[in-house]
This record gives structure tokens, sequence and C-alpha cells, in this order.
């Protein structure tokens, strides 16, 4: 969802200036005509680093969307001190750490937009990943916290709420990927529309929540999950 | 009130402001009490209150960040009193009159530490033990804070999210297994923690009224209202309630 809301932002306008720790980062940022950085946000002077090196050779950041995250699939009883502060590091403190080293020169500017990733998890408890849910959590009460900390500075601060998309998350951690089959059990199981979310689908509330058309939308949670937590 | 009667109780935190009320309720209730915290002189001190009464209650030190402790504190538990019935996670700090800008890495890191990741090394122990039981009910203590975005407390409230929600997430995965896993969403209360806060946003006398102004009944909660409800929901009056996370906040959240 990273890959689908940078390529609609650059297709939209935006200069993108990506991070990931995977180096294959770089080949896609020459696509976008963008510039990447390789790295981990669990790292605090990393995200300083990059968000000064965007400034000196961009002027600015105006968008920051924060959709880095991995997932732990046990129950908490499961889950080891080491899974749990490795999602936590990432999740929550990388996050954290990138809204603000990011958030300092948007106030200054009295301009900027923050999209944090939160998930239905966020929302509603789900089994068999209470790490996962106990991140987004967090994540979704940083998006409130900063979007009032931030209402009178011209920042916005919101999130996106993903549901069940078909991304390389719903394949991570697994002994094996799921079957076309499986997935296909899942969404008439679990989601009323009765399909999985194309990634490009949250990446357009994305560039919405980025864009002046949400100038009255902050601290906002906006699900994208074809009903999935309507009921 | 009777319905803990030989009922084993862990409170973490249980040496001072709401930790040591429900502490001293569930005692009151029948319950053998083990206190769980930092500060060892303080929970003896507790101890002693309870005792004082006619009460059963034990202390252990115990810093929830670190799984030894947890895990130690559920053994106490088990050795002393011969198992475990109800876990109220009520270990918590906060750094007040901090926006994220504000927030150093170390605050964010203890804050995060303490109140999320402890409640969830204490809940890992607790629950093998539960299950061995038969059930039993863990009560966290999130904060209207977990709900609700706050000024001025940016790593506060993602810590209590994440316990809102590891609250829901345990409470569907062992909702099989008879262990009922609910959280409270307390709004200002009169604790050394809301002291503490005062002080770091410039003094009790000049910013109490803010608080009590800002929860629609006009005041703010004493530790016994807040333990009051603590008990409710670990006992069995409160059997067919699991995943919830209960506002008991004057109104605060409620519009």
């Amino acid at each position: 969802m990273g890959n689908a809301s940078a390529v609609l932002l650059a297709e939209r306008g935006a200069q993108v200036v990506l991070v990931d720790r995977n180096p294959s980062v770089d080949p896609f940022a020459v696509e976008l005509d963008g510039t990447a950085h390789v790295g981990s946000v669990a790292d605090a002077a990393f995200c300083n680093n990059v968000v000064a090196a965007t400034v000196a050779s961009h002027g600015a950041v105006d968008i920051l969307v924060n959709a880095a995250g991995t997932i732990v699939r046990s129950n908490a009883v499961d889950t080891s001190d080491d899974e749990w502060r490795r999602i936590f590091s990432v999740n929550v403190d990388g996050l954290f750490y990138m809204c603000r080293a990011a958030v300092k020169g948007m106030v200054e500017r009295r301009r900027g937009s923050i999209i944090n990733f939160g998930s239905i998890w966020g929302d509603v408890g789900g089994p068999g990943h209470a790490a996962y849910a106990a991140t987004k959590g967090a994540v979704h009460q940083l998006t409130k916290s900063m979007a009032l900390e931030h209402a009178r500075d011209g920042v916005r601060v919101n999130a996106v709420l993903p549901g069940e998309i078909r991304t390389p998350m719903l394949s991570s951690e697994r002994e094996r990927p799921p079957t076309e089959e499986e997935l296909h059990e899942l969404a008439d199981r679990a989601v009323p529309m009765g399909r999985l979310g194309d990634p490009k689908e949250v990446a357009e509330v994305v560039v919405f929540l980025a864009s002046d058309a949400s100038s009255y939308m902050t601290g906002s949670l906006v699900t994208v999950d074809a009903g999935y937590t309507a009921r | 009130m009777s319905g803990f009667t030989d009922k084993v109780v862990l409170v973490t935190g249980g040496n001072s402001g709401i930790g040591r009320a429900a502490a001293v309720q569930f005692a009151a209730g029948g319950a053998k009490v083990l206190i769980a915290a930092r500060r060892a002189e303080a929970s003896r001190a507790v101890v002693a209150e309870i005792e004082a009464v006619g009460g059963d209650a034990y202390a252990i030190q115990c810093d929830v960040t670190k799984s030894a402790d947890c895990d130690s504190a559920v053994e106490a538990c088990l050795e002393r009193f011969g198992g475990l019935d109800v876990l109220f996670n009520n270990a918590g700090i906060i750094f007040r009159d901090k926006s994220a800008l504000d927030t150093t890495d170390e605050h964010w890191a203890q804050t995060i530490a303490v109140n999320a990741t402890g409640t969830f090394l204490m809940s890992r122990a607790a629950v093998a033990a539960m299950v061995a039981r038969g059930g039993g009910a863990i009560v966290n203590n999130a904060s209207y804070f977990g709900l609700v975005g706050g000024r001025g407390a940016a790593a506060y409230c993602a810590s209590k999210g994440a316990v809102v929600l590891l609250t829901k997430a345990m409470a569907l995965d062992h909702a099989g297994q008879g262990v009922r896993i609910n959280c409270i969403c307390p709004g200002s209360v009169d604790t050394p923690m809301l002291r503490g806060e005062m002080e770091e946003m410039g003094g009790a006398d000049s910013v109490r009224h803010l608080f009590e102004e800002k929860h629609p009944l006009g005041r703010i909660a004493t530790p016994d209202e807040i333990a009051a409800a603590v008990l409710y929901l670990a006992s069995d009056e409160a059997a067919f309630i699991t995943g919830a996370a209960l506002p008991i906040d004057g109104g605060l959240t409620a519009g």
C-alpha cells in the first residue's frame, strides 16, 4: 500500500522520497523520478536524517505517509518478548520518530499533512494477532493526539484504516502464502463486499487525505474496509 | 462485598492511587491479594493496611517492563496462594505537557515499556495460570486517552491505545478458555500520578480547575470510584462481559 501510495502521489505531481529497509526501493524510486533512503524507521537518527536530507534537497516536507509496518501472527500467550519489541519498534516507534522529525518543519511553515497507516485491527480486536492490534491501537491514539496538538498549526494528522487488502503482508509471517482459493474464501466469509481490496483503492484515500480536498479533516480515522467494521 | 472469597488477585502498581484502592477493596471482599510494584516499601505499607483489618496480602518487588519480573509475580501467586484468578494491570506512567515534538526518545520508550509492554508481559504470564485453573479475569487500566486524543500527552495516548486494542484482541483469543479480558478508561482521578501531572503543567492551584471542568460531572474521580468498577469487571457479575473498554470518566467521552 505504501508502494501504491507513492505511485499515485507521483502521478498526481508530488516529488516522492521513499524510505524502506529493502534496497529494492532504489530502482523503484528511479521509476517515480524520486529519491530513496534505505534504512529502518525503528532508528530515530535515521528518521531525523531522512527528514533533514529531504529538507536540504527539496526545501521541505509537505506530506508524510507512514506506511511501514510489520505483523506478528500469534496470540499474546505465544508472542515472545523479541516479537513484541520488534513489531512495536517498527509500527509504533518508527511511526512516532518519523512524525516527530517531520512535524517540526511543517509547524514552522504552517503547512503539512501526515497520513498514518492504522488498521481495522486498531479499531476492533481480531483473534491471533494481539501484538499487531496493540500497535495499531497505539497508532490511532498517536494520530488523534498529534492532530489536537497541531490543529492550529496548519498541520493535519489523519489515519487510513485498511481492511483485507491484497498486499505482500497477507502472505508474510505465515508458513506458506495463502492460496487463491483461501483468499476467495476469506473475502467471501469476512468482507461484506465479498472481495479483497486493491492497494490502489487505499492509495486513493491516502492521496485525498494528503490533498487540500480534505482541508477540514484532522484526527480522523478513515476505514477503507468494504464494510468490515460496519457490522 | 464478599464476592472474592479465596480468590487470588494480582495488582500491579498496587501501592498507590487506583491500584492501592483496588487492592484494599479486593482484600475487603475476601480475596488474597498480591501487590506487584517497583517500590517495595510503599507496597509493604498497603499490605500492613490490609492485614490490619484482617485481610490477606503479600508484596513482591516487580518492574513490569521485565518479563522475568512478571513471570516471578505470577509464580509468587501460585506458590503463596495456590493459583491466580484475577489480574489488574494497573501500573502506568505519564510524562505530561509533552507533545510529540517535545517527547524525547527516552520518555517515549519508557512510556511504551511500562504502559503497553508491561501490560502485555504480565497478561501473557497470567493467562496460562488462569487457564490451568479453569478461567479468570484480567482488567487493564487504560484511560480515556485510550479512546480519544489529548493535547500534550502523545506518548501516553499511544500507549493507552495499545492497551485498549490488546484488551480486545486478547479477549477474542481467550474467550473459549474462560478468561475474560476487559479494560477501564478512567477520566482524571485524584491520584499521585494526576498530582504529578498537575505539577508538570504549572501547579495544582492553577490547573486543578481545568481538570475538574472538563468532566461533565464537574469534578475528578476518587480512586475508590474507579476501583469499584475494576471489582465489578473482575467479578462473576460481569460474566458476559469480555473485550469491553469501559469509560469511567464523568461523561468526558460522551460528547
